[in-house]
């Protein structure tokens, strides 16, 4: 079969993980979907402005995230005297994204370049007619298709701003027509208006226009970068637009695959912690203010560094370079999961002592039910909602953290495209004269845009879930 | 522990401190175990000096002599062919980690003495991260209350969204951008270094500045919160029934109230001021113990990093400590039994 393809898909530890993540995502909102009890408080999220207009946000973010998930060995030239059957796979992996943004990867300059330059940063010396002179080379890639790019370039990127916009308006009209006749085919039209003009729904109102906003930006910056490089070049000349859109996985895994590890270690401690109590519960608080009390910033560095140990000293368990740098994540993952357990579990184990001393839990122990049964049945489903407010509070927190473990050194392996190490490699280009400003710009402003959109969710989740605020009506 | 009573005062104190340091003792014992663990037995010595020495063309002398330069050429806990006692001292175990309990951390990989490098460099740490500590708690607890006073209104609401957005922009940006405006455009101040000294002053003004910046926006989102819970509370409804103003009923009531939890929440966090700023202290290149951690790790220093892993749970516990018999200082109705 993948013969015929032309490609070999290829999963790694990440990519299975965040398509278990996706899966359990699913199974989860289905399930409160069809119980009017768990989909009130999710109907107060949707009423909310800022909750919604974060998850549009997020929506793009996590399919430029997934795409870049599936990963792919393309199929390599025949050589010529190779016999007929035999297939050859690069040993490289890309991923559908790559694919995607066919050919922005390998359009590498030779060094730095600005944000939409046709020249260097750079002079070099070139051979012209009249000998050797020292001047700013034309890029390869950037403007390339200008003859003479003083004159040229201010028409042809207001032309292409121009395409881009409309490009990206009759998109997104699309999209939201394509929403609208998914609600119900017979009055699509003017439901699609009602959405836009704001007769409808406030929160539905706000999500179509971030909506049309997204493609009208997103089309833009597509249209210029066929020709340019959006965001600039980096020291190597990789095409900054491309090393952000790469960074978005990274960040993802952390931030969602991380909750993979927290939340079964969290949940089952503090749940038995407070529900059994006794030398159970001495145990378990021994355990997470031991852990808690290792400064979190040394545990992970201090684990890592045994990380890198095993890694250096068993070379022949990664293939590729780019299994190896999984593996690394992974284990960051899993660090970051083991370090930050503790205060979920100390949540959990408060709510579950208050909620064991109500009659009902008491009525059913007086039953002889189960203590496996009271907890799946009376404890967890009570405190479902400090778990999912804890998850969605977690996220931009690790995003965050992402970068700084990266800068110290810790983070994710060097070869792996992240704000952190983004961050990192453009740091010191801020002391050059002029200033290299645009990698760290680019960065930085993406993580903000990401990192605010799951705080703004995050605190629309919180409000609509958390009894306590339901009840006060503070906002 | 902290509980409602009337037991006497002083002696109660010194006998559940003497009770915490007893509790204390096991949670060291077990980040002790933690760090061995991670250190020696997770991967060998032998690892370590073949990682450290280059991964080609190690002879097997080159590895025996970096483990016996560091005393990693014992066994790890026990040693049968040892006479009594020192069957068990002279192990890797009792060497390098039971030693920490007497503060004594051994040498770095440079040769030098951790012990007296962390006393001369705890003091540059603590005058970054005490300024940064004292004024980023009172422009905390400033905005938040700013935020109560005008709540309900767009300035709160404004209040609240800005701060979500400060919370959301990377430390890493605070700093970086933070030098090249101040340091580098408006020249205000030098962009890193330290002095001693009244010199000191003009090295610190900047990293403290960053500090307390980076640090509003969770901070006093969260203690608006508290004072809010407090505002609603049916003393604060008898203060302005009996006639007190707006601001009155504020800073004598609210505030005094509001700052029990957060007194406390602090207090916890002093002892840790120690260990200084990882990210701050690099980039400013302030010889305190964050940046020791960072260079630490940097040349994969498995003996500071190991020192500085037990001496921040050794500071943390102290933290909680004196958490404890801080809520007995902050609220009368508070006992310790």
């Amino acid at each position: 079969m993948s013969a015929f393809l032309g490609f070999k898909p290829a999963l790694l530890w990440t990519d299975a993980l965040l398509l278990l993540l996706v899966v359990a995502v699913l199974l989860v909102v289905r399930h409160i979907r069809r119980h009017e009890h768990l989909a009130a408080p999710w109907r107060k999220v949707a009423l909310s402005r800022a909750g919604m207009v974060s998850a549009t946000v997020l929506m793009v973010f996590a399919t430029i995230g997934l795409l870049d998930s599936m990963h792919y060995r393309p199929e390599l030239p025949r050589e010529p005297g190779a016999p007929a059957g035999a297939v050859r796979y690069a040993v490289e992996m890309r991923s559908l994204l790559d694919h995607l943004l066919d050919p922005l990867p390998v359009q590498v300059e030779t060094s730095y370049s600005a944000p939409l330059a046709t020249q260097a940063f750079n002079k070099t010396s070139m051979e012209s007619d009249s000998g050797t002179v020292r001047d700013y080379p034309r890029l390869k890639f950037g403007g390339a298709h200008l003859s003479d790019s003083n004159t040229q370039w201010a028409t042809d990127i207001s032309a292409r701003v121009l395409r881009g916009t409309l490009w990206g308006l009759a998109t997104g009209l699309a999209i939201l027509l394509f929403a609208a006749f998914v609600r119900g085919p017979a009055q699509a039209l003017s439901r699609l208006f009602r959405w836009l003009v704001g007769n409808g729904d406030d929160a539905v109102h706000c999500v179509a226009w971030t909506v049309l906003a997204l493609s009208v930006l997103g089309g833009a910056v597509a249209t210029l970068a066929q020709g340019y490089h959006v965001f600039g070049t980096d020291k190597v000349g990789q095409d900054v637009l491309y090393q952000i859109l790469k960074s978005i996985r990274t960040a993802l895994v952390i931030g969602t695959l991380t909750t993979l590890v927290t939340l079964p270690i969290g949940v089952v401690l503090g749940i038995a912690a407070g529900y059994f109590r006794g030398w159970i519960d001495d145990v378990i608080q021994y355990l997470y203010t031991t852990l808690n009390s290792i400064p979190g910033v040394l545990l992970i560095a201090a684990a890592v560094l045994m990380t890198q140990v095993f890694m250096d000293t068993h070379p022949e368990a990664f293939e590729t370079v780019t299994e190896r740098a999984d593996f690394r994540l992974l284990f960051l993952c899993l660090i970051l999961g083991i370090t930050s357990w503790t205060g979920l579990a100390r949540l959990l184990r408060g709510e579950t002592l208050k909620l064991r001393e109500l009659e009902y839990v008491q009525a059913a122990q007086a039953f002889g039910v189960s203590s496996a049964a009271i907890i799946g049945r009376h404890i967890v489903p009570n405190v479902m909602h400090i778990i999912l407010i804890s998850l969605v509070m977690d996220f931009s927190g690790l995003v965050l953290a992402e970068a700084v473990l990266s800068y110290v050194g810790v983070g994710v392996d060097p070869s792996m495209i992240s704000f952190g190490t983004m961050i990192n490699s453009a740091r010191l280009e801020m002391a050059r004269e002029p200033m290299v400003w645009w990698a760290l710009a680019a960065a930085f402003v993406v993580m903000f845009v990401l990192v605010l959109a799951a705080n703004l969710f995050a605190d629309a989740v919180r409000d609509a879930l958390d009894p306590r605020t339901r009840v006060r009506g503070v906002a | 522990m902290a509980t409602q009573g009337d037991g006497e005062r002083g002696g109660g104190v010194i006998n559940y401190i003497i009770r915490r340091v007893l509790y204390a003792l096991p949670i060291l014992i077990g980040v002790n175990l933690i760090t061995f663990a991670l250190f020696f037995v997770v991967n060998t010595p032998e690892d370590m000096a073949r990682m450290q020495l280059g991964m080609k063309r190690v002879t097997p002398e080159a590895i025996e002599r970096w483990k016996a330069e560091r005393g990693y050429d014992k066994p790890l806990v026990f040693d049968a062919s040892k006479q009594g006692v020192h069957a068990v001292t002279e192990t890797i175990f009792f060497e390098k980690s039971a030693a920490m309990f007497a503060l004594n951390f051994g040498q770095a990989d440079d040769g030098r003495d951790i012990a007296s490098e962390i006393a001369k460099r705890a003091g540059p740490s603590l005058a970054i991260a005490l300024p940064v500590f004292v004024v980023g708690l009172m422009t905390m607890v400033s905005v938040a209350l700013l935020m109560v006073f005008f709540r309900a209104t767009y300035v709160d609401a404004g209040g609240v969204v800005l701060c979500v957005a400060l919370m959301s922009i990377s430390a890493l940006f605070y700093i970086i951008a933070g030098q090249w405006l101040v340091a580098k455009v408006w020249r205000l101040v030098p962009i890193s270094g330290f002095a001693d000294g009244g010199d000191a002053l003009r090295f610190l003004l900047l990293p403290v500045l960053i500090g307390v910046v980076s640090g509003i926006g969770s901070g006093a989102r969260w203690y608006r919160t508290l004072f809010l819970e407090e505002i609603n509370r049916e003393y604060v409804r008898t203060a302005r029934a009996k006639g007190l103003s707006e601001l009155q009923v504020l800073f004598r009531h609210v505030l005094r109230n509001g700052l029990i939890p957060i007194l406390t929440a602090s207090v916890a966090a002093i002892p840790l001021l120690f260990m200084g700023s990882l990210l701050t202290e690099s980039f400013f290149g302030i010889p305190g113990l964050g940046s020791y951690t960072i260079d630490a790790i940097n040349h994969q220093d498995f003996a500071v990093v190991r020192s500085m892993v037990f001496l921040g749970s050794a500071l943390y516990i102290v933290g909680l400590v004196l958490t404890d018999i801080s809520y007995t200082w902050a609220d009368p109705r508070v006992r310790l039994e």
